[in-house]
C-alpha cells in the first residue's frame, strides 16, 4: 500500500510556531478528511507537506512510499505524485490556462497527444466554460470556478496523494455534489487528504479516516463514527 | 511549455576574421566627417549637413539626467568602417566569413520564410539587400539609407533631419554628422505592405559604433509594419550605438515600428526615435530593449494635426550591471489626438530600469485623450526601478490618465507552479512571459519565438 506518514511534524513560520507535532497518515486509494477549528494549522500541514518556503520545519518527517519528502523540492514532489489544490489560488497575468495546463501535465504525466480533448471533456464535466482556457490563469475566476478549476487539474495530473484544501467552500450545492462524486471516483487510484469546514460533502463521501486538529496537532482521529459523533455533539465536546 | 531546443552560441560570439578595407578610428573631426562624406560620394547637401551636426555635435554637452555616460571616450571610437568594397543582393556574393555570421543569425531561413525584404547591415554599411519583386512592383522603396541617397535624391533629401533636427541632443548630433547605413523606406499614397518589412543590425568590431539612420515615410492612406532586431557579441571594451530613425505618417496613413534590441552588455544604447503623426494617421512604436551597459531611448509620436493616434508598447529587461533608461513621449499639437502608453520593465541581479515619460498637451490642442500605464517586475532587493512620468497640460479640455504598479515577482505565484511540477526557473520564465504576454502579441510570430528565447536566457541567472 502506497502511504504518506507525517510524523511528530513541527513547522513555524516568521519565528512563530504553527505545527506542534504532527501525526497522521494518507493511503493512496483511501479518503482522510481533517477538519477542526479555524487557525488549527490544517491548511498551514497542507502547505508543509508540498514544501512552501513560507514554513520552516523544525522537527519530524515526511515519508512517502518510506522516501524522505522534506528533502525533496516543491516540483520534485509533484513529481512523486504529491497534489495540493490550493484555498486560494493564486492569479498570474498574462499565462495562458490552456499552456499551463499543458505545461503542467507534460512535467508530470509526459506529453500526451489526446490532451486537448481530454482537457475539454473533463472541462464539460465541471462545468467550466472552454472560454476559461484562453484567459490568464485563475485571473477573472469566480471562488467557486478556481475550486473547480483546482479540481480539473487533479483529474488530468492524476496523482498518488492529492491534498483537497477546503475545495468545498465557496462551491455551490451543486458543485458540493460534483465533488462529492468525483473524489469519490478518483478515490480508487488517489489518496486525499481532505480539509473541510463543513459537513455537506461527506453526505456525498464516506471517508476511511477522520482527524481533528486543534492548535497546530491533531487531537483526535478515528473513522466515520467520528463525523457521526461531530454532528450529534459539535467540536466543541471533542476539543 | 514547449522546449525550445537553442543555440546559445548565436547571441554571443564574434567573428573575428572580419577584414576592414577602410578604416576611420583616430578619434573625430571636421575633416573626418568630410572624409567619410567623400568616400561615400555624397551631393553637398548632405556634406553640408554633417559638416554643420558636427558643429553642434562639439558644442553640446553630454546630457546628465539620466543615466550615467561619463565613461564614453569618444576618442576611442571607430566611426567608420567599411567590411567589404561592394554591395550585392545576391547572398553567394558575400565574402565567406560574413557569410558565415549570417548563416549563424539564421538569416537566410529567415528569408525563405517569406520575409518581404531583409537588409542585413554589417558593421557600417549595408552589403546584402534583396526586395521582392511584389513590393517594387507596388512603388515601395525599401533599400538602404546611402543607396537612397543616389537613387532618391529628392525624396531623401525633403524629409532627411527634419522629424529630428541635427540640434536636437548630443547624441542625434554624432549621428547626424557620421551616420552610415539604416533602411530607408517609402510607401507611396494608398499602398498596404501586405507583410512586415524586416532588417537585420548586427556590430561586429570591438569598440565600434554604430550610426545607423532610418527614414521611413508612408504617404497618405499607406499602411506599413517594419520590424528591426539586433543582436551583439561581446566585447572587451566600450562601444556606442547611437541611431537616429525618423518617421514620417501622412494623412490617414498607419506605421508599426517594431524594435527587439539585445546589445552586449557593453554597448552604450543612445537612439533618437521619433514620428510625426499627421491628420488621422497612427503611429505605433513596439519597442524591446535588452542588454547593453545603459540604453537611453524614448520613441516618440508628435501628433501634428485632428484625428492623429499614438501608440507605444515598450519592454525593458535589465539584468546585472545595465541600466535601461526608457520611455516615450507623446506630444499633443492638435485637437482630438489621443495616445496610448503601456511600459513593461523587469530588473534583476542588480540592474536596473527607469521609465522615464512625457505627456504634453499644447494650449489649443482640445478633446485630447492620453492613457500612461508602466507596469514593473523587480526580482531582488539588489535591482531597482523608477518611474519618471513628466506632465505638460496647457489645455483643460484633455483626458490624461497615469498608472503605474512595481510587484515583486511573487512567492506563491512560483509556489504554485512549482507545484505543478515546474522547476524554479520554469516557473520563472512562465511568470516573466506572462508579464510581457501584451507585448509579445503584437510581434510577428518568428519574431516572438525569438523574443521569449532572449527573455530565456536572461533569466536563467535568476534562479538563486
Amino acid at each position: 500500500m502506497e502511504q504518506m506518514d507525517v510524523r511528530a511534524l513541527e513547522a513555524s513560520v516568521n519565528g512563530k510556531k504553527v505545527l506542534n507535532g504532527v501525526d497522521i497518515s494518507i493511503q493512496r486509494g483511501k479518503i482522510h478528511v481533517l477538519m477542526g477549528p479555524n487557525g488549527s494549522g490544517k491548511s498551514t500541514l497542507a502547505n508543509v507537506i508540498m514544501g512552501n518556503p513560507k514554513y520552516t520545519v523544525t522537527a519530524g518527517l515526511i515519508n512517502f512510499n518510506g522516501e524522505d519528502l522534506l528533502k525533496l523540492k516543491v516540483n520534485e514532489r509533484a513529481k512523486k505524485g504529491i497534489f495540493l489544490a490550493f484555498q486560494e489560488p493564486v492569479e498570474i497575468s498574462g499565462v495562458n490556462t490552456m499552456n499551463f495546463l499543458v505545461t503542467a501535465h507534460t512535467n508530470l504525466r509526459g506529453k500526451d497527444p489526446e490532451l486537448r480533448k481530454e482537457i475539454t471533456k473533463k472541462m464539460n464535466e465541471l462545468n467550466l466554460p472552454d472560454s476559461f482556457l484562453k484567459r490568464s490563469l485563475n485571473e477573472g475566476f469566480s471562488g467557486g470556478e478556481k475550486k473547480r478549476f483546482e479540481l480539473l487539474q487533479v483529474m488530468l495530473l492524476k496523482p498518488k496523494i492529492a491534498i483537497l484544501d477546503e475545495i468545498d467552500s465557496g462551491m455551490d450545492i451543486d458543485s458540493v455534489r460534483m465533488l462529492g462524486e468525483i473524489t469519490k471516483n478518483l478515490s480508487k487510484d488517489t489518496g486525499f487528504l481532505m480539509i473541510t469546514h463543513n459537513d455537506h460533502i461527506l453526505d456525498y463521501i464516506k471517508p476511511d479516516m477522520v482527524s481533528i486538529m486543534k492548535d497546530g496537532k491533531i487531537i483526535k482521529s478515528g473513522d466515520y463514527q467520528l463525523i457521526e459523533q461531530i454532528r450529534k455533539e459539535g467540536y466543541k465536546q471533542l476539543i | 511549455m514547449e522546449k525550445i531546443e537553442f543555440d546559445y552560441s548565436k547571441y554571443d560570439f564574434k567573428n573575428s576574421t572580419a577584414k576592414y578595407k577602410i578604416l576611420f578610428n583616430e578619434g573625430l573631426s571636421e575633416e573626418v566627417v568630410k572624409r567619410i562624406s567623400k568616400l561615400k560620394n555624397e551631393p553637398e547637401w548632405m556634406t553640408e549637413f554633417r559638416v554643420n551636426a558636427y558643429k553642434f555635435f562639439v558644442k553640446r554637452p553630454v546630457p546628465e539626467w539620466g543615466a550615467d555616460l561619463s565613461k564614453i571616450n569618444f576618442e576611442n571610437i571607430t566611426y567608420f568602417a567599411r567590411a567589404t568594397d561592394k554591395k550585392t543582393n545576391n547572398w553567394d556574393d558575400l565574402p565567406e566569413d560574413i557569410r558565415d555570421t549570417y548563416n549563424k543569425l539564421g538569416i537566410p531561413e529567415a528569408e525563405k520564410k517569406s520575409l518581404s525584404g531583409v537588409e542585413v547591415m554589417y558593421e557600417s554599411e549595408v552589403v546584402y539587400n534583396s526586395v521582392k519583386k511584389e513590393l517594387e512592383e507596388i512603388g515601395v522603396i525599401f533599400c538602404d539609407t546611402d543607396t537612397a541617397i543616389k537613387q532618391y535624391p529628392e525624396l531623401v533629401k525633403k524629409y532627411f533631419g527634419k522629424v529630428i533636427s541635427p540640434n536636437d541632443n548630443k547624441f542625434a548630433a554624432l549621428n547626424s554628422a557620421v551616420w552610415s547605413g539604416g533602411s530607408f523606406i517609402y510607401i507611396p499614397k494608398g499602398v498596404k505592405v501586405p507583410m512586415p518589412l524586416q532588417a537585420y543590425f548586427r556590430i561586429n568590431a570591438a569598440n565600434m559604433g554604430q550610426f545607423e539612420r532610418t527614414l521611413i515615410i508612408a504617404d497618405e492612406g499607406a499602411d506599413v509594419t517594419y520590424v528591426e532586431g539586433c543582436t551583439a557579441p561581446v566585447y572587451s571594451k566600450d562601444s556606442l550605438h547611437a541611431a537616429v530613425v525618423e518617421v514620417i505618417a501622412h494623412k490617414n496613413a498607419h506605421v508599426k515600428y517594431i524594435t527587439v534590441q539585445n546589445w552586449s552588455s557593453d554597448v552604450y544604447n543612445l537612439v533618437t526615435k521619433r514620428a510625426f503623426a499627421y491628420e488621422n494617421a497612427f503611429v505605433e512604436w513596439i519597442d524591446a530593449n535588452m542588454g547593453s551597459k545603459v540604453t537611453e531611448k524614448y520613441p516618440s509620436v508628435y501628433l501634428m494635426e485632428p484625428g492623429a493616434k499614438s501608440n507605444v508598447l515598450s519592454v525593458a529587461l535589465a539584468n546585472k550591471g545595465q541600466h535601461q533608461d526608457t520611455g516615450t513621449k507623446a506630444v499633443h499639437l492638435a485637437p482630438n489626438t489621443s495616445s496610448v502608453i503601456r511600459s513593461k520593465s523587469i530588473c534583476l541581479n542588480g540592474g536596473r530600469t527607469t521609465y522615464r515619460g512625457l505627456v504634453k498637451v499644447k494650449k489649443g490642442a482640445t478633446d485630447v485623450k492620453s492613457s500612461t500605464r508602466c507596469d514593473a517586475l523587480i526580482f531582488d532587493d539588489f535591482s531597482r526601478t523608477d518611474t519618471y512620468p513628466y506632465m505638460e497640460i496647457d489645455e483643460e479640455e484633455s483626458t490624461i490618465s497615469h498608472e503605474a504598479s512595481v510587484g515583486k515577482i511573487g512567492d506563491e505565484q512560483l509556489f504554485y507552479l512549482e507545484s505543478r511540477g515546474l522547476s524554479e526557473l520554469e516557473a520563472i520564465n512562465m511568470i516573466v512571459l506572462g508579464f510581457i504576454a501584451e507585448f509579445v502579441e503584437e510581434l510577428p510570430i518568428e519574431f516572438a519565438v525569438e523574443f521569449n528565447r532572449l527573455i530565456k536566457i536572461n533569466m536563467e541567472g535568476a534562479v538563486g
